[in-house]
């Protein structure tokens, strides 16, 4: 029993259940409203939670007077960060985050007291009650005053410049952290050039907008231990912050991670609302329940990163890259969140998809008194992505080559490293780039001249989990645990947390296809750290290649029992016999079969208790220097898409008629699940490069933003806050690439980020190819394309993006070898 | 202020002791336990949890429960019986064929987006009807109800495949 080793892997193609469709395990249950969210939740004399939280972006805490609230009828408790000092974050290295601030607020929507009321509605009069008293901090609202070294913060904060630093544990200044790698000799790179370009990008921030409201319920049993019910992809982090903060060994709490109504990474941290309610669960006796509203939801963010590039490039006339460099800055809000591992992501994976023979990466993070951003779907890698598939499209026009064909001559090979040591098993990307052209005619129909119509095309790669845990250590990433029942009903538990994708689905799949069984026999329990063994979390895309190769690695051992119990009755040896369709039989087919279940009980009767536990961890890779932990993957997914588009050349309004998307999968295990992980990802992605955009008033005046203070969240409802309907989504031709990669569970890889990331670019590039117009910027708006228009009318390039960016000494770039 | 309200919900009659201002959302996830109807937004900009009254899709959030106290209303949970042509209770067409397009991935918006979907297959399916229903038609009606998970596709998909069993006969809704 124990590790999954990659050789003993089934190799037949005649799979039961893996690469067939099935229904999500609870898909009935959902579509009867039967699945119990955190906010369905109700237990006996339950107590309800509310958090106070600032108005101003940037304070100091003088005062924080309860004596009001708590005199108010239906009020059983209140709290303050001085009840709750702990600090915590999601990586070890940015701790900054406090339950409820305790010296400063670093945002509007920054918590500083709490309510528990005997209803939502007291406790939220109660609110009104509590009196703060707060000294007003200037405020850093953009990269550009986030970049000013403590000297110059003078001009924003003349009396106490630190009084302009948002945290004092920042790299200097308000620069939460600064990278710079060199892989090779870029300066060489360029030089061996036929064609350089060196451009600005700007992509937006944006927030995940799940449908559900975070929500968190807390229960203090008589025996003094704690249950936190949740919304949270990541109940194993929660569990270790909860533990942390309230001063309790973990054995003494229980993180239960509720089906998630949406995550999309925006349920990866723990949260401020998470610990206190256990801490007003603790203080009075009683459960207590917190909804955030979705004012707070736009708050909590964690969302994408804003970043501002700037991109050089040098490129051969056979369109080889010979020098990438990459300059990063990236927006990161009040708190670390997951910004120091986002921030490297910016820098990671765009060289995965074609080689590059130089490589420089730079990059900053600066704190800014706005809701912090983290981890949405596709982790840093969306904005660079951005930047380097409109460059190549750039580059093709250069070199009169077609798009296409620029990439399909350049791909990186199956077995390869990459310039920055990362290990690249299987690249689907060519025969994604071959079949979506090709159900698209995309060769063939950019050229034709209709106009305002027009065909852009865009790739991307992610990764299949991340290769190092969030807290570093040598433990497994996933771990799972079998028992059989005497009835031969199948019990899988796992930590691993379905937000929606089907994770669970997949776990059952898995154990019904190595066990021989029909699906319906295996009872999945997940996410909850009293039953069932760590998984790190659904982030980073990890599930179907982790939890996948832990549920083989359990099952195996389990089959192996049985089917020696069996050759044991049967007198037939082991090896010539097989277990499928729920019946144990012989290889050969000859002979009756008997069923799973009599084979189960002698299997009982032989071994004991039937029991197995099997776990994964992924392989040990990546380069030797420091920052070589982001970026190395069991296995790297690769989508290629061709979105068409139809302009109007004077207004700049356009409308997407329809995307292909390819996408590399490794092997689908279930077919269904995984097609709408590539259209969801595909809805999203659209969403981003379309319209969204989370922003903040940056002054006082009307036009600035409508009324409020600067720091202000611009537009925190899901009206304002467009994202595409039913009626803006058009058709996806979803097209799966099968590479069989020799890391994943019966050659799988990820699905549920990667497919996401082709899309902004091709909607970009299409866009030039209808009206003309270069929109360097995320989102591209029918603003943006109408102002290229006009550009365009003047004699100009049409193009619409960044125009300035920051000059600023970048530390000098740690040297690292290419591999040979 | 307090007040007993009346309300038929799924054809059961309840009387509910409760205060007069809360939304017919509040009342029916706080005072009756039927959790079934999310909610996105509490501010009729999401969809979540659309309910049907007299048949017409409308947001819970926005509704107070004393403007409702004669009027049939239906949540997710009635919706399994009304579809249910025998004595026996079976999901309605449209939960099935959401289960099997994948049509409900977290699951959240799908109580708000079936009770919508409902209403639509109510007013323009008909058996003896062979009017072709137009996706146009689908997305129109589903545009009120937000989606994060899917895309949309699958939903519309589910919602034609059940468009095609009651015209051609297989089910009725």
């Amino acid at each position: 029993m124990g590790q999954y080793m990659p050789e003993e892997k089934k190799t037949a193609n005649d799979f039961e259940w893996i690469g067939k469709s099935w229904d999500q395990l609870d898909a009935m249950a959902k579509a009867k409203g039967e699945t119990c969210y955190a906010d369905d939740l109700f237990l006996p004399r339950m107590l309800y939670a509310k958090m106070l939280r600032s108005p101003h972006p940037h304070a100091r805490i003088k005062n924080i007077d309860l004596t009001k609230a708590l005199k108010r009828r239906g009020v059983i408790a209140a709290l303050t960060g001085r009840d709750v000092p702990i600090p915590f974050g999601i990586l070890p290295v940015s701790q900054d985050e406090e339950a409820l601030c305790v010296e400063k607020v670093r945002m509007i929507g920054d918590p500083v007291a709490a309510i528990a009321a005997i209803d939502e509605e007291t406790a939220e009069a109660a609110l009104e009650d509590i009196v703060v008293e707060y000294e007003l901090l200037p405020s850093i609202l953009s990269i550009e005053d986030g970049l000013k070294q403590l000297e110059e913060l003078e001009l924003v904060a003349p009396d106490v410049p630190a009084d302009a630093q948002i945290h004092a544990y920042a790299d200097s200044g308000n620069i939460h952290k600064q990278v710079a790698l060199e892989f090779g000799d870029t300066d060489a790179g360029f030089a061996e050039a036929d064609h350089l370009r060196e451009e600005l990008y700007y992509y937006e921030g944006n927030t995940h907008l799940p449908m559900e409201q975070h929500a968190s319920v807390a229960q203090h049993g008589a025996d003094g231990r704690v249950t936190l019910w949740s919304s949270t992809q990541t109940p194993h982090y929660v569990h270790r912050a909860l533990a942390k903060v309230l001063e309790m060994p973990t054995s003494q709490i229980r993180v239960i991670a509720t089906p998630v109504g949406g995550g999309f990474g925006g349920k990866t941290d723990p949260f401020q609302h998470e610990i206190v309610v256990c801490k007003l669960a603790m203080m009075t006796g009683r459960p207590v329940k917190m909804t955030l509203t979705r004012e707070e939801v736009f708050y909590t963010h964690r969302g994408r990163h804003p970043v501002l590039m700037w991109v050089k490039a040098g490129i051969k006339s056979d369109g080889s890259i010979t020098a990438l460099h990459f300059r990063n800055f990236l927006d990161g809000g009040a708190y670390g969140s997951y910004g120091v591992a986002s921030t490297f992501y910016t820098g990671a994976l765009q060289t995965v998809t074609y080689p590059i023979a130089n490589y420089k990466f730079e990059a900053m993070r600066v704190f800014t008194n706005k809701a912090p951003c983290g981890p949405k779907r596709g982790h840093g890698t969306p904005q660079p992505r951005f930047a380097l598939e409109v460059l190549l499209d750039k580059f093709a026009e250069d070199l009169g080559l077609d798009p296409t064909e620029l990439r399909l001559r350049h791909l990186m090979p199956d077995n390869s490293l990459t310039v920055n040591h990362l290990t690249v098993t299987t690249n689907g990307l060519g025969e994604c780039l071959h079949k979506v052209t090709e159900a698209s005619g995309f060769q063939q129909r950019r050229n034709e001249s209709s106009p305002g119509k027009g065909l852009g095309l865009g790739c991307g790669s992610y990764l299949s989990g991340a290769g190092l845990p969030i807290y570093w250590n040598k433990m497994p990433h996933s771990g799972v645990q079998i028992k059989i029942d005497r009835g031969g009903g199948v019990t899988v538990f796992c930590g691993s947390t379905d937000i929606g994708q089907g994770s669970n689905s997949v776990l059952a799949g898995i154990v019904a296809e190595e066990l021989g069984i029909h699906l319906k026999h295996v009872i999945v329990v997940t996410s909850d750290t009293d039953l069932t063994p760590v998984d790190l979390g659904s982030y980073s895309s990890r599930v179907t290649l982790m939890t996948g190769n832990a549920a083989i690695a359990a099952a195996r051992p389990l089959r192996e029992q049985i089917l020696s119990a069996a050759s044991e009755v049967l007198k037939i040896p082991a090896e010539e016999l097989t277990i499928s369709n729920g019946k144990v039989g012989q290889l050969n087919g000859s002979g009756e079969p008997v069923s799973f279940v009599d084979a189960v009980q002698w299997a009982e009767a032989k071994f004991g208790t039937l029991g197995s536990v099997g776990s994964y961890t992924p392989p040990r890779r990546g380069g030797k220097f420091k920052g070589a932990g982001v970026g190395p993957s069991p296995n790297y997914s690769y989508s290629a898409c061709v979105a068409e588009v139809t302009c109007d050349p004077e207004s700049g309004l356009y409308r997407v008629d329809k995307l292909w998307l390819a996408h590399d999968i490794g092997q689908a295990i279930n077919e269904k699940l995984v097609i709408g992980q590539v259209e969801g990802g595909a809805y999203m992605g659209l969403s981003e490069a379309m319209m969204e955009e989370q922003v903040y008033r940056t002054g006082n005046s009307a036009s600035s933003g409508g009324s409020g203070p600067a720091g202000l969240h611009k537009i925190p409802s899901m009206l304002d806050y467009k994202s595409l309907t039913s009626l803006d989504m058009p058709e996806v031709e979803t097209i799966l690439v099968e590479t069989n990669d020799p890391e994943g569970p019966y050659g799988a890889k990820e699905a549920g980020q990667g497919p996401l990331l082709p899309i902004m670019p091709a909607i970009a590039n299409a866009i030039y190819n209808a009206v003309g117009v270069r929109v360097d910027e995320v989102p591209i708006t029918a603003e943006k394309i109408f102002q290229g228009l006009q550009d365009l009318k003047k004699g100009k390039s049409g193009r619409v993006g960044p125009k300035k960016f920051p000059s600023i000494t970048f530390p000098e770039a740690l040297r690292v070898e290419p591999p040979q | 202020m307090k007040q007993l309200l009346s309300l038929k919900i799924n054809g059961e009659l309840h009387e509910v002791w409760t205060s007069t201002h809360k939304t017919l959302l509040e009342v029916l996830r706080e005072d009756l336990q039927l959790t079934g109807t999310k909610h996105g937004c509490e501010l009729g900009e999401c969809g979540a949890c659309t309910v049907l009254i007299e048949g017409e899709p409308v947001l819970a959030c926005l509704i107070l429960p004393v403007e409702v106290q004669e009027s049939d209303i239906q949540t997710i949970e009635g919706l399994a019986e009304s579809g249910s042509s025998t004595a026996e209770l079976k999901p309605h067409p449209l939960q099935t064929a959401f289960a099997e397009q994948g049509a409900s991935q977290c699951g959240y918006c799908s109580p708000g987006m079936l009770m919508t979907a409902k209403a639509f297959l109510d007013k323009n399916s008909k058996s003896d009807s062979k009017k072709p229903i137009d996706r146009q038609e689908i997305r129109n009606a589903l545009s009120g109800n937000l989606c994060r998970c899917t895309g949309y596709s699958k939903i519309i998909e589910a919602v034609e495949q059940v468009v095609e069993e009651i015209q051609n006969g297989a089910v009725h809704a």
